[in-house]
């Protein structure tokens, strides 16, 4: 197991003794204890004794998320049933995305300002293109127009910020201006909607966030995606044991299949209970897959590409990345790229939940970056670059994600949920300053 | 005449020669002119080889300006734009930006940034118009407006405390104050529907309903400026000649006269467009509204401040070399606070403004606090202020709010159709785009390091 | 505030045996588990220019900021003037007249000279920046320094070159009713010529009355400036005494192996012996 670039945070603590062995100086030393374990016990002690020298890793998120669903639930016993969970889901996905989209730019030290009206902008393409009265497109084909857009629109970005140098908070705020105003324009002045299921495309489009799977085929599913990544990680363990690499504990993969397994069944179950009030609505919906492919693809990238390192190291070092040969300008447009293509596959999502776009819609578009931000760095991911990863946008987005629905099924008025939101971010932003206390930083 | 931290660009050049001849080489090594030249034909020259090696200070702003009165003059229906009712509506519009980015600079010039100044404003002016109601606090309109001064001056403070002492970047602080704002103003107001409005018939409200609607006659305007030229002219000429006799450095005699000169003919194009006769014959409307004087001392106020105070001088400081002013014992987070809470102070004046000049009545649907901010950094980016702080005066923030005024109304009065409220979005993000990528490259003409 | 052209009261030339401007006794500095200074004795008279060698880790820095007041010794005594004194911070270092100039200069590009000499203590004239005396006495301390190339007191230090910056920081040190003037390594990014104005002025301190210790790695440049060298190796002070009583290779020895030809350093009747 390699020391994963994202967890290994920018302050330099010197061990003080040449022996790393399994005690403070290795949690000092912020060593990922699944290096130096050789056990199952000791990889729980060396963990417990990082949390406690302040280097928690997804540890806080995880509590938050229980926190949340402990709040909610006695605030009102039908925070944790199983449609308003499914709900949840539904509706933690396009924070999860954004978040995921606006990670690519924390990493790099950056901030990409613009993923809420990019999504919004991706929205209403797709949603015009498969009107019948107008263009009349197959929605696969709207669909992956919509993306090339939003990607397209990430690389100018990505360029004025990584070639011309100019700070990204400027352009991407510059460029959410110029999306709102190009996304009224598209949208006509009125609405559109895809609510009309005789038309095949507008249905299609309308089944990606409504529909779902059946139960059986959820369970397959399941079963496939389990046994792949088990198969995958014990392989993987296996291959570096057998070359004598450091390697974690047989036990310490066992227990990681297991929480997988366990994990997905409860979603899967969760799912297929019976959620409508007449009639039958069960199963996985389709956008959890689709945002855990999503997830999958970005970590592969981030992890086990060079495109990935070279990001972490802009992120941790500029100047170093940049004399160790890393081209920075092709890296950073990448990112940026990147950024829009996931705020554009949540754009289509959007599209598909809203199901009828207005301007409205559009203007409130805006504020779902300061979300994305939130949750990125709820989760975990820092805003001073080369700390993050993908998983964090996930759970970051489910905590906001759970925020909201609770908070309305209390009947909390928008303009107060906007209040908390912005005291969660600034609580988020303020333990990532926290706990980079004593590295080097600004004056 | 002191050289002004306002005007330097931070670049770090190696003359390459002890001697600094009055060439080329003064322009690469950026000393702002008036400083070494002796007479005004040197002068004229070394600012030209300024400009051509990327160091224009007030150029870019002045014929952007002209290029938008002509093109929009040009393409208005009826050439319309240049009519003296739609360039006094001009005038009362952008005094709001000016306000704004005269506020957002003292921010900027430390490298920082303050995204909450829209969402600031209109809290500021909620707060005033709601504690002037009858019935209701009724209280006198100054003692509102210092109230308002007050609340958003903690606000700032706040946002300053989170950035100087907790590190949490400025963007991000200020992100969330514009959030957290964003919502308290629709609680303020009452919700999302509701209004609060001035009352003309009450004389107490009826001071603020005036500040932008108000008008001073055409003589007392007069008489204002040609006092006010005056008093100016007199106190330079004082202070150059009490610098000769000490043997200070001066700029040459006639560079003041011609400024003075330019000064008062610019005041006066204004005092002539607003004398102008706007109303009808049965009615007449003539005068300079009071906004204008208005924002001419809050101009005068943070000019001084900024030039003329240790405060001010260490704001430049902060900006230039934060490790070096705090080694020279100057207590950074102060500085920081103190500045944040000043912007967004002013800012909430311009929120009084922002509510006079639309009649006296606050809706949540006034202005979208997002767009003000956007408007605000455009304003002072393309005045002249720098993004990476520094180097910036509150001239520029008046010039730049004048150009965003003028461009936000001109598109107003075309009539697009649909493609007018897209277009109030697309051409301030592209004005500060453009602003701030001229802002980047003169940095890199000056051969300044701006990190990898 | 001090007159431009006199020396400081109580200074004392080099080598008439007079106390010392600034005498440092077993000084003992530990950051953690990691010993930087052990016992370090050091003088440094007014009117003389000691040279501070040491190789990297040597200890010149923490010695340094010692001095400066940016740390606290953990054992030993410093005496000024030879009165025993606590510098406990940088204000009161400077409050004693001790001004260090420090390798980056601290100063703001975006300032000019006059701006940049005067930052942190601007004088007020109805509350308002004091411009036309802190102008003039600017030109004074540049002018009494000799520093001539300069072509205005109002240019943007982001334009002069690394020795008039240099100048200008060393400049800004002096102003300020300094005694003891601390140099880290003045003509480190200098080029020929630039270096040779710097040490110029160095001692023109020197001639004034000024107590100046440079920190350099560069021997040739101490051995034309300096009065006095001062070696430290390890933490420890391992020779300290008149130029006259080194050469270059006695000093690389003393630097890389604390003794040269194998004895440590013996002062050889020097005004103020090692204590």
């Amino acid at each position: 197991m390699t020391a994963d670039p994202s967890e290994t945070p920018v302050a330099t603590a010197d061990a003080g003794t040449d022996d790393l062995t399994l005690d403070e100086s290795v949690a000092a030393a912020d060593v990922p204890p699944e290096l130096v374990a050789r056990s199952l016990g000791q990889y729980l002690r060396a963990s417990l004794l990082q949390v406690r020298s302040g280097n928690s890793g997804v540890l806080p998120v995880i509590l938050g998320l229980v926190a949340v669903a402990v709040a909610f639930q006695i605030l009102n016993s039908k925070f944790l049933s199983a449609q308003n969970l499914v709900n949840l889901f539904e509706q933690s996905t396009v924070y999860m995305l954004l978040a995921m989209a606006e990670i690519f730019a924390l990493l790099l030290g950056e901030i990409d300002l613009s993923v809420g009206l990019v999504m919004g902008l991706g929205s209403v393409v797709v949603a015009e293109l498969v009107q019948p009265s107008g263009a009349n497109w197959p929605w696969w084909a709207a669909i992956i127009v919509t993306l090339l857009a939003c990607a397209a629109v990430g690389f100018i970005q990505g360029t004025l910020v990584a070639r011309l140098r100019m700070p990204s908070f400027i352009v991407t705020l510059g460029g959410l201006l110029i999306l709102e105003g190009v996304a009224i324009i598209v949208l006509g002045g009125s609405l559109v909607g895809i609510g009309n299921s005789q038309y095949s495309n507008e249905l299609a489009l309308y089944d990606i966030f409504w529909g779902s799977f059946s139960p059986v085929v959820g369970w397959i599913l399941l079963a496939v995606t389990v046994g792949a990544a088990a198969a995958g990680l014990w392989r993987r363990d296996a291959r570096k044991r057998r070359r004598n690499l450091q390697a974690a504990p047989r036990s310490l993969t066992v227990m990681k299949i297991v929480l997988i397994a366990v994990a997905g069944s409860a979603v899967v179950a969760v799912c297929n209970i019976n959620r409508a009030h007449f009639g039958t609505i069960e199963g996985v919906p389709y956008i959890i897959p689709i945002v855990l492919i999503v997830l999958g693809a970005c970590t592969l990238l981030l992890q086990r590409t060079r495109f990935g390192r070279y990001v972490y190291a802009i992120g941790g070092s500029a100047t170093a990345a940049e004399r160790a040969g890393v081209r920075l300008p092709v890296i950073r447009t990448w990112c940026f790229v990147l950024a829009g293509l996931i705020s554009g596959i949540a754009g289509v999502l959007f599209a598909s939940w809203q199901v009828s776009l207005t301007t409205n819609i559009i203007k409130a578009s805006n504020s779902y970056v300061l979300l994305a931000v939130a949750a990125a760095v709820i989760g975990g991911t820092s805003l001073f670059g080369g700390r993050g990863k993908t998983i964090h946008g996930i759970l970051g987005g489910l905590v906001i994600g759970g925020i909201y629905n609770g908070l309305y099924l209390l009947g909390v008025s928008s303009q107060w949920i906007d209040v908390v939101v912005a005291g969660v971010l600034l609580a988020a932003a303020l333990i990532d300053v926290l706990s980079r206390r004593g590295a080097p930083g600004r004056t | 005449m002191t050289a002004d931290p306002g005007e330097t660009p931070a670049a770090t050049v190696d003359a390459g020669t002890a001697d600094l001849t009055l060439d080329a080489k003064v322009a690469a090594a950026d000393v702002p002119p008036a400083i070494l030249a002796q007479s005004l034909g040197e002068y004229v020259r070394v600012w030209w080889l300024r400009v051509r090696s990327g160091n224009s200070g007030l150029l870019p702003v002045v014929m952007a300006i002209v290029v938008v009165a002509v093109v929009f003059e040009i393409i208005t229906p009826e050439h319309a734009y240049l009519r003296p009712s739609n360039l006094v509506y001009i005038f009362g519009l952008s005094t709001v930006y000016m306000v704004l980015a005269m506020a957002e600079t003292l921010v900027l010039l430390l490298a920082e940034v303050d995204l909450s100044v829209g969402a600031v404003a209109l809290i500021g002016g909620v707060i005033a118009f709601k504690l002037v109601q009858q019935p209701g606090p009724d209280w006198p309109w100054w003692l509102a407006v210092l109230a308002a001064f007050a609340i958003c001056g903690a606000i700032g403070a706040l946002q300053g405390a989170l950035t100087a002492v907790l590190k949490v970047p400025s963007f991000v602080s200020t992100l969330g104050g514009f959030l957290l704002f964003s919502g308290v103003l629709v609680i303020i107001l009452g919700g999302a529907d509701s209004t609060v409005s001035l009352n003309t018939s009450d004389p107490n409200q009826n001071v603020i309903y005036e500040m932008v609607q108000g008008l001073i006659s055409p003589v007392v305007a007069w008489i204002i400026l040609a006092v006010v030229v005056v008093a100016a002219g007199a106190s330079q000429w004082a202070r150059t000649v009490r610098r000769r006799r000490r043997g200070l450095t001066t700029p040459p005699l006639i560079l003041t006269a011609i400024k003075l000169a330019l000064t008062a003919i610019f005041g006066a194009a204004v005092v002539i467009i607003c004398s102008v006769n706007r109303g009808s014959s049965l009615r007449s409307v003539t005068g300079v509204p009071w906004v204008i004087p208005i924002v001419l001392v809050v101009l005068g106020i943070w000019t001084v401040v900024l030039q003329r105070t240790r405060f001010g001088r260490y704001i430049y400081a902060v900006g230039g070399n934060p490790e070096a002013t705090r080694r020279a014992g100057v207590s950074l987070p102060a500085i920081r606070i103190w500045a944040f809470a000043l912007c967004s102070a002013t800012a909430a004046l311009g929120g009084i403004l922002l509510g006079s000049f639309f009649y006296g009545e606050y809706s949540s649907n006034t202005a979208d606090p997002g767009q003000l901010v956007l408007y605000t950094v455009a304003a002072a980016v393309i005045g002249g202020v720098s993004l990476f702080g520094g180097r910036g005066k509150a001239i520029h923030g008046v010039l730049g709010g004048l150009l965003i005024g003028g461009i936000a109304y001109g598109v107003s009065l075309l009539s697009l159709g649909s493609l007018s409220t897209p277009l109030q979005y697309i051409l301030p993000g592209g004005v500060l785009l453009i602003a701030v990528l001229i802002d980047v490259q003169s940095r890199r003409g000056a051969g300044a390091v701006t990190g990898v | 505030m001090t007159e431009v052209n006199e020396a400081p009261a109580g200074a004392s030339r080099g080598g008439d045996g007079a106390e010392p401007l600034l005498r440092l006794r077993g000084i003992d500095k530990h950051f953690g588990p990691v010993q930087a200074l052990y016992g370090v004795n050091l003088d440094l008279p007014a009117g003389q220019v000691t040279g501070l060698c040491g190789d990297n880790g040597a200890g010149k820095s923490v010695l340094t900021r010692t001095i400066s007041g940016a740390h606290q010794p953990d054992h030993g005594e410093i005496f000024f003037d030879g009165k025993p004194v606590h510098i406990r911070s940088t204000r009161d270092a400077s409050a004693l007249g001790i001004e260090t100039v420090y390798q980056d200069l601290a100063l703001a590009d975006n300032l000019d000279i006059v701006q940049n000499m005067f930052l942190g203590r601007e004088p007020l004239s109805y509350g308002l920046l004091d411009e036309d005396s802190m102008e003039l006495q600017a030109a004074e301390t540049l002018s009494s320094l000799r520093v001539t190339t300069v072509r205005s007191i109002r240019q943007p230090v982001a334009s002069l070159s690394g020795g008039q910056r240099q100048s200008v920081a060393v400049a800004k040190a002096v102003m300020w009713n300094s005694k003891l003037v601390l140099l880290d390594e003045p003509t480190a990014a200098l080029g020929v010529v630039q270096t040779r104005s710097v040490l110029d002025l160095i001692k023109r301190l020197r001639d004034r009355g000024l107590a100046v210790m440079v920190i350099s790695h560069n021997l040739t440049d101490v051995f034309e400036v300096a009065d006095r060298i001062a070696v430290l190796y390890l933490g420890r002070m391992v020779a300290e005494g008149p130029t006259s009583t080194f050469d270059l290779q006695s000093v690389v020895q003393y630097m890389t192996t604390g003794t040269a030809s194998g004895r440590p350093y013996e002062a050889a009747g020097s005004a103020s012996g090692k204590g």
